[in-house]
């Protein structure tokens, strides 16, 4: 039968479904392009699958031989007596100074810039400024550490110290805090604060029982997600002083336990990765906790935003 | 509604008059007999020389702004307490606008300020003294996608009172409130449940219950039901005939048989060359709509605007 031609008015049952069925062509190009998706994305997961493979393969071993003695160790010269005690310690010191500095300045700024600045170019040139920051290589923040920390704050800091490290690393987070806060914050949308203001509410009713309560779990989202960056940071660490080496801890009391040596967990695979070949079971080791450490914190990070959701 | 003629409609004659509609539009001009309501209508509108104790707002020569573009041009009309008050108009004519410059909802825009003054019952809304926040308790607003907080539905209702101090009984307040918003029937079992689980409907009619809820003198409706279907919208209208015993409305709507069906007085917005809206004319709705003193307003009513 001959085709029929399209121009040509269809009429009838027949013809209809001759041409819903297309003729039997097949859409080469559809399912080219679609293979190629697909590969590209094999392409990525493979090569984080190997990472992942090698990190464990290598890692488990020496975490099943030492066990919890890996976690309690402190540094040493000997592969097989070194452990990350001193590092995890170092780490968890760091991220309680983002928490305790970064988090409240930076839900500060967000919800003034959100809820109460107004639109001027001073508002939007620190918007752009804010975010800027946020891109900004972490090494230049540890050369700002550097120089204001260690250097020109050193009767306060001790130097290459806890502290120092731990208002960098607050510094860095800072913007992210920032700019994931401000996110969550214009997330609620205007007309619930209208309907607040709409029954006589000030605003700081308004972002008290309204806007803030609704924004938390972005909120906490975003900080859980700034402190797992903080966790991961190295450059600028290394540069405001977290020990490579070995280093004794002795406690004489906060004051000096903040104004003393510290490292922390990248700084330790950084340090353990140049030593001789016998540390490398204890590097691949150390990279599983710090994996194992990233991947708790985004999975609460993730929990606690499927928790309490809002649809709107 | 009952369609009637007007004898001697100043209408008639003013078909083609062209010259600037906000001079006629306060034109305090007496009604004669024919201005009587024909038997059954809703509407137990008079003239618009109200008592001065009879006005709520008292707008004069009332333009808004957003920054520097002029929403709304020189509006000056009397807004009559325990009446509906509806203002219609095609979109874009600064009817929300208009409206939201009643509570000073307008301030929260960055950029907008008005120009002319606005008088509730007697005191300048924009004067320096002036509170916002009061303004706001005491003038209340629905909005037109309802907008209950996500909290439950006692809560929704009982944020207004509490921000405002109240000191009775929340639960009897909370009751009261969604009685009167003709909805507690509905929710009384389930007074924990978020407010954002209930039907559009039920979730502006929960809106209303809490702009009541703070007692405040006038409820200003933007476009209440223009999310609602019609059975929802004919509650919500019924709500209003009811609620007009104890509080003012102005009601901003798209839908000229609601203006027609619900309100004691419209007011007709178009919008100018300048893209500006301005009144064309206010009158008690029968008459606008029977016999419209403008030609835009007929063309509008008529649908053969644009």
């Amino acid at each position: 039968m001959a085709s029929t031609p399209r121009t040509q008015a269809l009429t009838g049952a027949e013809a209809v479904r001759r041409t819903l069925e297309g003729g039997g062509r097949v859409d080469w190009a559809s399912r080219a392009f679609e293979a190629f998706l697909v590969a590209l994305l094999v392409l990525t997961l493979g090569v984080l699958a190997w990472l992942l493979t090698v990190v464990f393969v290598n890692g488990i071993p020496v975490l099943a031989e030492r066990g919890i003695d890996f976690l309690t160790s402190p540094l040493n010269s000997q592969a097989d007596a070194a452990g990350v005690s001193q590092a995890i310690v170092g780490s968890l010191f760091l991220m309680l100074f983002v928490a305790l500095i970064s988090v409240p300045l930076g839900i500060g700024a967000a919800v003034y810039l959100e809820e109460y600045a107004h639109d001027s170019s001073f508002t939007r040139l620190v918007n752009t400024v804010v975010r800027n920051l946020a891109g900004v290589p972490s090494i230049v923040y540890g050369l700002l550490g550097l120089a204001v920390f260690v250097v020109a704050l050193a009767d306060f800091t001790g130097g290459r110290s806890l502290i120092s490290g731990g208002l960098t690393m607050a510094i860095l987070v800072l913007p992210i805090v920032i700019i994931t806060s401000a996110e969550a914050l214009r997330a609620v949308p205007g007309s619930i604060r209208e309907a607040a203001f709409g029954v006589g509410a000030t605003r700081w009713e308004v972002v008290r029982s309204h806007v803030l309560p609704y924004a938390a779990p972005g909120i906490f989202t975003g900080t859980i997600l700034s402190m797992a960056r903080a966790f991961g940071e190295t450059a600028p660490l290394i540069l405001v002083g977290a020990v490579i080496g070995g280093f004794n801890v002795q406690y004489d009391g906060v004051v000096e336990t903040l104004q003393g040596r510290y490292t922390a967990l990248p700084t330790t695979v950084f340090d353990w990765a140049r030593k001789p070949p016998s540390f490398s079971g204890n590097v691949y080791a150390a990279i599983v906790v710090l994996i194992v450490v990233l991947l708790l914190v985004n999975a609460l990070a993730i929990y606690l935003r499927n928790r309490f959701e809002r649809r709107w | 509604m009952a369609v009637k003629t007007r004898v001697n409609a100043p209408a008639e004659g003013k078909r083609d008059d062209r010259e600037g509609p906000t001079i006629r539009v306060m034109a305090t001009k007496t009604l004669d007999e024919s201005e009587q309501i024909a038997p059954g209508a809703v509407n137990d509108a008079g003239d618009l020389n109200f008592a001065e104790d009879e006005v709520v707002f008292d707008l004069q020569s009332l333009s808004c702004y957003y920054g520097a573009f002029r929403a709304v041009r020189e509006i000056s009309l009397r807004v009559p307490r325990n009446k509906v008050t509806a203002i219609i108009g095609p979109s874009g004519c600064g009817k929300s606008t208009l409206l939201r410059s009643f509570n000073r909802m307008n301030d929260l825009v960055d950029g907008a300020h008005i120009e002319g003054s606005i008088l509730y019952h007697g005191v300048d809304l924009y004067a320096d003294e002036v509170d916002a926040v009061e303004v706001r308790r005491r003038i209340g607003m629905v909005f037109q996608k309802p907008n209950p907080f996500p909290k439950s539905i006692y809560d929704n209702v009982a944020f207004g009172p509490r921000v405002a101090g109240y000191r009775g009984s929340m639960d009897e307040l909370v009751e009261r409130s969604l009685r009167r918003a003709a909805i507690w029937d509905e929710v009384k079992d389930k007074l924990k449940e978020p407010g954002t689980a209930l039907s559009g409907g039920q979730q502006q009619r929960l809106c209303i219950a809490r702009a009541i809820a703070v007692e405040p003198d006038v409820i200003l409706m933007d476009e209440p039901c223009s999310a609602l279907d019609p059975i929802a919208t004919l509650k919500i209208e019924e709500l209003m005939r009811e609620l007009k015993k104890n509080f003012t409305i102005v009601i901003v709507t798209h839908n000229m048989q609601q203006a027609a069906r619900a309100s004691d007085f419209t007011a007709f917005l178009t919008m100018g060359e300048d893209r500006a809206g301005y009144l064309v004319e206010m009158a008690p709705t029968q008459q606008l709509f029977t016999s419209p003193a403008n030609r835009l307003t007929e063309d509008y009513i008529t649908g053969r605007f644009g």
